[in-house]
C-alpha cells in the first residue's frame, strides 16, 4: 500500500461510522425527549430541581462524588404478584384456595391463571407489576433507572463504580436533611465502618452565640461537638443536600413500569 | 518492510533534527508522570484513612482522583506519544523532521494546557465527563497542540523517500485523524454546547473508549510494530496480519464503551457488547504478530527497550481481553460497578501504553541526543520496579474487583461488605502504585539529567564562541 490518503480515508469512514452510531443517534434518539406522564396517573416527570438542588449537582460536579457513587439501579426483570383484595361472600373456599397457589414471582400467564381461579371463587384479586434485580433486592430503588431520570441534569452524573452506595434513590431511604448533612460532615457517625471521606471543609465550626442556630447539625450523642461550638453547614453543604434529597426516581414510567 | 534498512542514511542528522522537540515533548511528559503517579497515590490514600484528607478540598478523593487519571493520560502518555512518533516518521520518511520548531511551540502550549486543566481539577472546576474533566480553557490549549504537531508529523511523512507504507505508519496516521475528531467531538457536545440528558453519556462513554482504548492502542501497537523488528532484527510476522489486525481493530473497536447497565436504549449496548465480541480478533492477530515476530530472535532483551517493548504489547492483550471480558453480559453481572473496570484502564495505560514509551524513549533518545544515557542502570531498575508495580497494582484491583462484585451481586450480603473486601486489596495495591512512582523517578530522572548535559553543553560552546579571540580581520582598526 503506497497511498496516504488511502488510509487517512478509510480510517475516516471507521470512526465516521461509529460516530453516527454513539454519537449522532442518541442526539437524535435522546437529545429531544420531554417530560414523561406517569403511569396511570395525570403527574409529569420529572419535574425541574429546585434551585438548591441544582447548585448542588455542581457541588456534587465539582468534588467527584461520581467517582465513588453510581445513580443507576439494576433491574434484570419483572415479575406479577397477586394479591387477594376482598374474599366476596365466600370467604372460607376463597382463603382455602389462595393457600394452595403461589401468588409471587409470577410471569403474566400464570398470574392471569391464578386470579381466574381466585375470581371463579368468587374472591376479588389485583394483579401487581413487580420489578425484580439485585439491587432492586438491596432497597436502591423500586424499578429501573431510564434514560428520562435524567432529563434536567448537566452533567449527568451516572457514575460506574460503587465504593460507595448507590444513589439514585438516596432521597427515599434517608429523607431527613439532618441526616445528609451531618453524614457529609462525618459518615462515620452514622455508618459504622463507612469508607467514605467525611466533607468537613464544606462546615464551619463556630462558637454557639446568644442561641444556638436552627441550622447547626444535630448530632446523636457520642459525635456531638465540644461544648460551646456549632458546626454549621455552608451554602455548598446545603445545595449538595438539597440535590441528594432530589434523588428520587419513585413513579412507574412507560419504560419501567411496577403498580406502587 | 523492515525498518532497519533505513540505517544506510545519515541517520545521526535526522536523529539530530528531532532534539528540540522531542526534549520538549518528553521533559513535560516525564514530570506529568511523576506528579500523576503521586496523585494517584495521594488518592489512594483515602483508603487507608478515610479523614485524610477532610479538611483540604483540593485533595478530596472525587478531585484528585480525576487530576491523577488527566496528568497520566493527558500529561504522560500523549506528549509521549507523538513525541516518539515523531521520530519514527522521520527515521521511516528518511528524512529529517519537518518544520521543526512547530512541534517546540506546541509542547510550550500542551504542557502548560495540561497544568491548567489539573490545577482546575483540583480548585472543583472539572467538567464531571470522565476522561474530559479539564476546563475549557485547557482543551483549547491542548486541540491547538495537537493540530500543530500533526501539521509537523504529516509534513515529515510527506517527505518521505521511499512511498511504500509501514504498518507503523498506518497505526500512527490514524491517531493523527483520531485524537482532533473525537475530543472535539465531546467538547462540542458535552462542554460548549451540552446535549439534552443520558446522550451525554453515551458520548462520553464513545469518546473515552475511543481514547483510552483505541487512540493508545493505535499509538502503542504502532511504536512497538516499529521497535520489535527494530530490535529482534527479524521483520515483522506479517504485514497482511499487521495490516488485518488495524482495520479490524479501528472497524470494531470504535463501538466498544457502552455498559450494558447504562440507562440507554437497549441497542447502544447490544452494539457494543458485539463490537466487544469481534475485537477479539485484532487482539488475537496482535499476541500472534508480536509471539512470531520475537520468536526464534536470538537477541536478549537483558531489562532493556526490547523488554519494555515485550511487555507493554504482552500488557495491551490482556487489558484488552479484560475490556472485552467486561462487555460479555454474564461477566459484566460481576465485574460492573467494581474495580475491575480502573484495573483494566490502570493496565492499558500505565502497564502497556506508558512502558511501550518508556521503552521507545529509552532507545531512541541516546541516538537523537547524541551521547548516551547518564544512568543506563536505570533502565533495568526501572523495568522491573514497573512489572512488579503494574502486577500488584492492577492485579489486586482486579481481584479485589471480582471479589467486590461477588458480594455486590448476592442482595443478602451487606453492602459494607462489598466495600470491606475490596478495601484489603487496594491496600496491597498501594505498594505496587508506590513501585511505579519509584520507577518514574528514574525515568524523569534520566530525562532531566540528558536534558541537564545538553544545556550545559550548548552553554559551554556558546561561551566559547564568545571567549575565542577575534580574528584580525574582524577587527576595525
Amino acid at each position: 500500500m503506497k497511498n496516504g490518503f488511502g488510509i487517512f480515508l478509510a480510517a475516516f469512514i471507521a470512526l465516521g461510522v461509529s460516530w453516527c452510531g454513539f454519537v449522532l443517534a442518541p442526539v437524535l434518539q435522546l437529545g429531544t425527549a420531554q417530560q414523561a406522564s406517569v403511569l396511570n396517573s395525570s403527574d409529569i416527570y420529572p419535574l425541574q430541581r429546585t434551585g438548591d438542588a441544582t447548585l448542588g449537582l455542581q457541588v456534587y460536579r465539582a468534588n467527584g462524588c461520581a467517582a465513588c457513587h453510581t445513580e443507576q439501579v439494576r433491574q434484570d426483570g419483572v415479575a406479577c404478584e397477586v394479591v387477594l383484595t376482598s374474599t366476596g361472600k365466600t370467604p372460607v373456599v376463597v382463603s382455602n384456595l389462595v393457600s394452595t397457589l403461589k401468588l409471587t414471582g409470577l410471569t403474566k400467564n400464570e398470574a392471569d391463571a391464578a386470579s381466574d381461579k381466585i375470581t371463579a371463587a368468587g374472591g376479588s384479586v389485583e394483579t401487581r407489576i413487580v420489578p425484580v434485580g439485585r439491587d432492586i433486592s438491596r432497597g436502591w430503588g423500586l424499578r429501573q433507572t431510564v434514560a428520562t431520570d435524567f432529563l434536567y441534569d448537566y452533567p449527568v452524573q451516572v457514575g460506574s463504580l460503587r465504593a460507595g452506595p448507590d444513589l439514585a434513590n438516596i432521597a427515599v431511604r434517608a429523607p431527613d436533611a439532618n441526616w445528609q448533612l451531618v453524614h457529609l460532615y462525618a459518615p462515620q457517625a452514622l455508618v459504622k465502618n463507612s469508607a467514605m471521606p467525611p466533607f468537613r471543609f464544606l462546615f464551619e465550626v463556630r462558637k454557639i452565640g446568644d442561641a444556638p442556630s436552627p441550622d447547626a447539625l444535630q448530632f446523636p450523642k457520642d459525635f456531638a461537638p465540644p461544648a460551646g461550638c456549632e458546626i454549621m453547614p455552608t451554602p455548598e453543604a446545603k445545595q449538595l443536600a438539597a440535590y441528594l434529597l432530589s434523588l428520587r426516581a419513585d413513579v412507574p414510567l412507560y419504560d419501567a413500569p411496577f403498580t406502587p | 518492510m523492515n525498518p532497519t534498512a533505513t540505517k544506510n542514511f545519515n541517520t545521526s542528522e535526522i536523529d539530530a533534527s528531532c532534539r528540540v522537540p522531542l526534549l520538549a515533548l518528553f521533559g513535560g511528559a516525564a514530570l506529568w508522570l511523576v506528579v500523576g503517579l503521586a496523585l494517584s497515590l495521594a488518592a489512594i490514600m483515602t483508603f487507608h484513612k478515610p479523614d485524610m484528607f477532610a479538611d483540604c478540598p483540593l485533595l478530596t478523593y472525587g478531585r484528585v482522583q480525576a487530576a491523577a487519571n488527566n496528568a497520566l493520560l493527558y500529561g504522560f502518555c500523549i506528549p509521549a506519544g507523538l513525541g516518539v512518533m515523531l521520530w519514527i516518521f522521520a527515521r521511516l520518511s528518511q528524512s529529517e523532521l519537518a518544520l521543526p520548531l512547530v512541534p517546540v511551540v506546541a509542547a510550550n502550549i500542551w504542557h502548560p494546557g495540561v497544568l491548567v486543566g489539573v490545577v482546575a481539577i483540583l480548585l472543583g472546576d472539572s467538567t464531571g465527563f470522565a476522561w474530559l474533566e479539564f476546563s475549557r480553557g485547557s482543551s483549547v490549549l491542548l486541540f491547538a497542540a495537537f493540530l500543530l504537531i500533526a501539521i509537523s508529523a504529516v509534513a515529515t511523512f510527506g517527505q518521505r523517500q521511499n512511498r511504500e507504507l509501514y504498518p507503523s505508519h498506518w497505526f500512527l496516521l490514524a491517531a493523527l485523524l483520531w485524537f482532533p475528531w473525537i475530543y472535539s467531538t465531546a467538547n462540542l457536545f458535552l462542554v460548549a454546547w451540552p446535549v439534552r440528558g443520558v446522550a451525554q453519556v453515551a458520548i462520553d462513554s464513545w469518546f473515552a473508549n475511543n481514547l483510552v482504548f483505541v487512540w493508545l492502542a493505535l499509538v502503542g501497537l504502532g511504536t512497538a510494530f516499529y521497535f520489535l523488528p527494530k530490535l529482534t532484527g527479524q521483520p515483522l510476522q506479517t504485514y497482511y496480519l499487521a495490516l488485518f489486525s488495524f482495520w479490524t481493530l479501528t472497524l470494531f473497536g470504535t463501538w466498544m464503551g457502552i455498559a450494558a447497565s447504562a440507562p440507554l436504549p437497549a441497542w447502544m449496548s447490544a452494539a457494543s457488547s458485539a463490537a466487544a465480541a469481534l475485537t477479539f480478533v485484532p487482539v488475537l492477530a496482535v499476541a500472534v504478530i508480536a509471539v512470531k515476530t520475537v520468536r526464534g530472535s536470538d537477541v536478549s532483551c537483558k531489562g532493556g527497550s526490547l523488554c519494555y517493548v515485550k511487555f507493554g504489547t504482552a500488557a495491551f492483550v490482556l487489558s484488552a481481553l479484560m475490556l472485552i471480558a467486561e462487555a460479555c453480559p454474564q461477566i459484566s453481572r460481576v465485574t460492573a460497578f467494581t474495580w475491575f473496570g480502573p484495573a483494566q484502564v490502570q493496565l492499558q495505560i500505565l502497564g502497556f501504553f506508558t512502558i511501550v514509551m518508556c521503552g521507545a524513549i529509552y532507545e531512541l533518545l541516546p541516538r537523537v541526543m547524541g551521547f548516551g544515557l547518564p544512568f543506563p542502570k536505570f533502565v533495568r531498575l526501572q523495568h522491573w520496579l514497573f512489572m512488579l508495580g503494574i502486577v500488584l497494582w492492577a492485579g489486586s484491583l482486579a481481584v479485589g474487583g471480582v471479589a467486590q462484585g461477588m458480594k455486590l451481586g448476592n442482595p443478602q450480603t451487606a453492602f459494607a461488605d462489598s466495600t470491606g473486601v475490596a478495601l484489603i486489596f487496594l491496600r496491597v495495591g498501594t505498594t505496587g502504585l508506590l513501585f511505579l512512582l519509584l520507577g518514574s523517578l528514574l525515568f524523569a530522572a534520566n530525562i532531566f539529567v540528558m536534558t541537564l548535559k545538553w544545556k550545559l553543553a550548548l552553554l559551554k560552546s556558546l561561551l566559547a564562541a564568545v571567549k575565542a579571540p577575534l580574528k584580525t580581520a574582524e577587527v576595525k582598526s
